[in-house]
C-alpha cells in the first residue's frame, strides 16, 4: 500500500510543484499572485484543446503559453494599472472559473469535459513531466539565489525604489516574473489533463492553485520549500485517495466529505502550526511602484 | 565644463514642484541646495537622476544636450545620487546592495566572491570601513548611509548627490562624512548636498543655492552668507523665535525607577512641571520605548513608573486618563487615520467624553464646534472640520494632532519627533506650542533624534544609549560634542 501511496504521490505532485515554484517567482518580485488558480485552469483546458488537433507534448506547451497569458492580464492590472493585486487574482480566477465552462458549453457541447485526448508519453513509469518537478525546483532556486537576475529579483521584492536608484527597470522586472509564474501554473495545469487524467475535466484544477499558494507561504517563499511543502500537500492528498479506495470500511465510519476535506484540512493545519513569524513575505509584497510617488 | 539644468519645470497635478530652475553644476565644485521642505531641491535633482520626468527645460553635459529618461542614463553619464530615504535593501548583503544592477558574473551565475572583493577594493580606495558581507540591517544608520555612497562610488560616478545625508546622523558620524566627501571633491568629484541644516551647509559648500517654493531665488557664496541670511532667502520674512526662558520647575509629574521594558534597561528619571526634558540618542536606543512606557502603550517589565503621584498606568486610555498626551513619532500611523475627517480625528481619544459624546451617541454640534475652535486657536489651514484629514499638508496634520493632545488639558505630553519632515513655519508653530505648555506649567518629555531641537527647547537633556541613560545634562551644561560622544556610548570626554 506504501508504494501505491508513493507511486499515486509522483503523479500527483508535479501540477502543486510547478505552481508553487512558479508562485515564488511573482511573489520574490513583489506581486501577489493569488490568481494561481485561474493560471492553472487556463493551461489544463488550453493544454488539452490543443492536444485534441496537435501531438499532446505541444498542447502542454500550448499550456504553458495560455497561463502565462492570463499571468500578463494580471501583471499588466498589477504593475501598470496599480490595480489592488488581490482583487485582481481572484477577478482572474472567477474569470477563469467562468471561461472554461463557457468554451466547454461552446466548443465541444458538453458540461463535464473536453473529449479524450492522448496521453502523455510514460519515462520509467510516469510522465515526463513528473520527473521535470523533480528537476526544476533546483533549477529555479539556483536562478533565484545565484544569478544576478535572481539578486534583482529578490530585491525588487523588498525594496523596488534601490532596484531602480541601481538603474534597474522595475516595471519589467516584475512582467517577467509574474508571467513565468503563469506559465509555471500552466505547466501545472497541463499536467493535470494530459497526464494524470486524458482530457480537461470542468472542476480542474480544484483548489489545487490555491493549495500551491499555501504552499508557498509555507515554504517561506523559497523555491525548494514551496517544492518541499507542495509535496508534502500532494501526500495529504494521494492519502485520501489511497485510504478510500485500500479501505472501503473506513467510509462508513468517517462521513465521506471528512475525507475530501484531509488535504485542505491539513494546509490549515500546518499553516496554524508553523511557529509565528517563521515566513517573512517580501517587504514589498503588494506594493504596486510608483517612481514618482511623493 | 560640467553639468547645466536648464529651465526645468514640473508638475505634480495642481501643485508646481519646480518652476523655470536653472543650475550649473562645475567639475569639483561642492554645491549646496537649501530651501524649505517641498521648495523642489530634491525634485531638480531626482530630475538629474532621471526618476522625475521634467515637463520642460533640458539637461547639458559638457556643453552638449543629453536626455536622462532613467536612473540607468544618470549613472551611465556619471550621475550618482544617494537618497534621503535609503534605498537599500535590508535582507540583502552589502556587496549584494553595491553591486546590483551591475553584478559580477561566472558562468552566468553571480560571481558573490568577486563581488565582495570589488566592494572591498572600492571601500578601500575612498576610505570606507564596511564589511561587504555584512547583512544591510544589521549596520548602523550612520554605516547604511556609507554603503549608500560606496554605490554610487562603485559606479565610478563624477557628479555625487546627496540628499539629506546628516538627517539621521550623529555629529561625529556627520563631520566623518564631510571629511570623506571634501576629500572626494578634492579630487575631483562634483557633490550636490541637499540640507536644511545651515550650518553644515556653510562650512561644506562653495556655493549654495536657494530655492523656495520651486524657484531658484539666489546663489551665493558660503563667504557672504550666514545662516540668518540663507533663512531669509529661504522664508522670505521669517522672525526665528527666541530662545526659551528659565524654567521654574514645579513637583514631579512622573518619576521612572530603574524601569526596563524592551529595550529600555534600568532607566530611572523624572520630570517635573514647567520644564522640557530632552531624550537625546542615536535612533533605536531606547527612546521608542520610553515614550510607549510613559504612554501606557509598553508594559513596564521591572521598576516602578510614578505618574502624578499615582500608580503606573496599565494602558493607553488610563496614561490619557491621568493626563498623558502623546504626539507620536509616526503621525501617519499613530497619529491620525488620513481617511477620516479632520473633526472626526480631533475626536479620537475623547471621543466617548463629553463634547465628542451624549451619552452612546456621537454628539456631532459639540465635535463641530470644539474642532472649529481646536483650529482656529492653532491656526490649522484650512479651517474645515469636514475635510479628509490626509488632505491637509504634513505641518498642518501636526499642528492638529499637538492641538488635539494639548486640548484635553494633560499634565504631561509626550512629544515623538515632534518636526519631522514640516516646513520651517510650522516647526516654530509647533515648537512654540511645546514651549507655551511648558510656560502654564505643563511637563515635556522631549523624543528628538534632532539634536538641534533637543537643545534648542529643553531645559535639561538625558542622553539613551543602548537603552541606558548615559549623561544627563542641564542647559547651563549644553555641549554638542559632548553630548554626541554619548549618544555614541564613548564614556571620557
Amino acid at each position: 500500500m506504501l508504494l501505491a501511496l508513493l507511486q499515486s504521490v509522483l503523479d500527483a505532485a508535479p501540477a502543486l510543484v510547478f505552481a508553487a515554484v512558479g508562485a515564488t517567482l511573482s511573489e520574490r518580485a513583489g506581486v501577489v499572485n493569488v490568481g494561481v488558480e485561474g493560471m492553472m485552469r487556463a493551461g489544463a483546458f488550453a493544454a488539452a484543446a490543443a492536444a485534441l488537433v496537435m501531438p499532446t507534448p505541444l498542447g502542454v506547451l500550448v499550456g504553458v503559453a495560455a497561463g502565462a497569458l492570463v499571468a500578463a492580464l494580471h501583471a499588466t492590472l498589477c504593475i501598470h494599472a496599480r490595480s489592488d493585486q488581490v482583487v485582481s487574482g481572484m477577478a482572474i480566477n472567477l474569470v477563469l472559473l467562468a471561461l472554461g465552462q463557457f468554451l466547454l458549453e461552446a466548443a465541444f457541447s458538453s458540461p463535464s469535459g473536453t473529449p479524450p485526448i492522448e496521453q502523455l508519453p510514460k519515462w520509467l513509469g510516469h510522465s515526463p513531466l513528473t520527473w521535470l518537478a523533480v528537476v526544476l525546483p533546483f533549477v529555479v532556486h539556483g536562478a533565484v539565489m545565484r544569478t544576478p537576475w535572481g539578486l534583482r529579483l529578490r530585491a525588487v521584492g523588498e525594496k523596488p525604489q534601490a532596484v531602480a536608484a541601481m538603474g534597474v527597470r522595475v516595471t519589467r522586472l516584475r512582467f517577467g516574473a509574474v508571467v513565468l509564474s503563469g506559465g509555471l501554473a500552466g505547466l501545472g495545469g497541463a499536467q493535470l489533463s494530459t497526464a494524470v487524467l486524458d482530457r480537461f475535466e470542468n472542476h480542474m484544477p480544484a483548489g489545487l492553485g490555491f493549495m500551491a499558494v499555501a504552499a508557498m507561504v509555507f515554504g517561506r517563499w523559497s523555491p525548494l520549500g514551496a517544492a518541499g511543502a507542495a509535496l508534502f500537500f500532494a501526500f495529504g492528498n494521494a492519502l485520501r485517495i489511497s485510504l478510500a479506495s485500500s479501505a472501503p470500511g473506513l467510509l462508513e465510519v468517517v462521513p465521506k466529505g471528512f475525507l475530501l476535506a484531509l488535504p485542505y484540512a491539513l494546509t490549515l493545519v500546518v499553516l496554524a502550526l508553523q511557529p509565528r513569524g517563521a515566513s517573512r513575505a517580501p517587504a514589498a509584497l503588494g506594493q504596486p511602484y510608483d517612481p514618482e510617488l511623493r | 565644463m560640467g553639468i547645466a539644468l536648464r529651465h526645468i519645470s514640473k508638475r505634480f497635478g495642481s501643485q508646481v514642484a519646480l518652476d523655470d530652475v536653472s543650475l550649473e553644476l562645475e567639475r569639483g565644485e561642492r554645491v549646496a541646495l537649501v530651501g524649505e521642505n517641498g521648495a523642489g531641491k530634491s525634485s531638480l535633482m531626482n530630475v538629474l537622476y532621471g526618476l522625475y520626468a521634467a515637463d520642460a527645460g533640458d539637461i547639458a553635459l559638457d556643453g552638449a544636450p543629453v536626455r536622462i529618461r532613467t536612473p540607468a542614463d544618470a549613472l551611465a553619464r556619471g550621475i550618482g545620487m544617494v537618497h534621503q530615504h535609503f534605498t537599500l535593501v535590508r535582507t540583502l548583503s552589502v556587496a549584494e546592495n553595491v553591486v546590483l544592477g551591475n553584478e559580477p558574473t561566472r558562468g552566468g551565475l553571480l560571481d558573490l566572491p568577486r563581488a565582495i572583493a570589488e566592494v572591498q577594493a572600492t571601500c578601500r580606495r575612498f576610505g570606507f570601513e564596511l564589511d561587504p558581507r555584512a547583512r544591510v540591517d544589521a549596520l548602523t544608520v550612520g554605516s547604511q548611509q556609507k554603503v549608500e555612497i560606496v554605490k554610487a562610488l562603485h559606479r565610478g560616478v563624477s557628479t555625487l548627490i546627496l540628499d539629506e545625508p546628516t538627517a539621521v546622523l550623529t555629529p561625529q558620524e556627520a563631520d566623518e562624512l564631510f571629511a570623506v566627501t571634501r576629500k572626494l571633491a578634492d579630487e575631483g568629484l562634483t557633490v550636490v548636498l541637499i540640507s536644511h541644516k545651515l550650518r553644515e551647509v556653510l562650512s561644506f559648500a562653495t556655493r549654495i543655492a536657494v530655492m523656495r517654493r520651486g524657484k531658484k531665488v539666489a546663489e551665493v557664496k558660503p563667504a557672504d552668507a550666514t545662516p540668518e541670511s540663507l533663512a531669509a532667502l529661504m522664508v522670505g520674512a521669517r522672525t526665528p523665535p527666541p530662545p526659551p526662558p528659565a524654567s521654574t520647575p514645579g513637583e514631579v509629574v512622573v518619576a521612572l525607577e530603574r524601569v526596563t521594558a524592551g529595550r529600555l534597561k534600568e532607566v530611572s528619571l523624572e520630570v517635573r512641571a514647567g520644564e522640557v526634558l530632552g531624550i537625546a540618542g542615536v535612533d533605536g536606543n531606547g527612546q521608542r520605548e520610553l515614550a510607549e512606557v510613559l504612554t501606557g502603550l509598553r508594559r513596564v517589565e521591572a521598576g516602578a513608573l510614578r505618574l502624578a503621584g499615582e500608580g503606573r498606568p496599565l494602558t493607553p486610555r488610563q496614561a490619557r486618563a491621568l493626563g498623558v498626551a502623546h504626539v507620536p513619532e509616526d503621525r501617519l500611523h499613530h497619529g491620525i487615520v488620513t481617511d477620516f475627517t479632520v473633526a472626526e480625528n480631533v475626536s479620537l481619544g475623547r471621543h466617548r467624553l463629553a463634547p465628542f459624546a451624549k451619552g452612546a451617541l456621537i454628539d456631532f454640534a459639540g465635535r463641530l464646534g470644539r474642532t472649529s475652535a481646536l483650529l482656529e486657536s492653532h491656526d490649522v489651514r484650512p479651517r474645515e472640520p469636514g475635510l479628509r484629514m490626509g488632505a491637509l499638508s504634513g505641518g498642518n496634520q501636526q499642528k492638529l494632532v499637538v492641538g488635539r493632545e494639548l486640548d484635553a488639558a494633560p499634565k504631561l505630553l509626550v512629544a515623538v519627533q515632534p518636526t519631522r519632515g514640516l516646513d520651517l513655519a510650522a516647526v516654530d508653530a509647533v515648537r512654540a506650542r511645546l514651549l507655551d505648555f511648558r510656560a502654564k506649567g505643563g511637563a515635556v518629555v522631549l523624543v528628538s533624534l534632532d539634536l538641534d531641537e533637543v537643545l534648542a527647547l529643553s531645559d535639561r537633556v538625558v542622553v539613551l544609549y543602548e537603552g541606558r541613560v548615559t549623561g544627563g545634562f542641564a542647559r547651563a551644561a549644553f555641549d554638542e560634542r559632548v553630548l554626541g560622544r554619548r549618544m555614541l556610548g564613548v564614556r571620557d570626554a
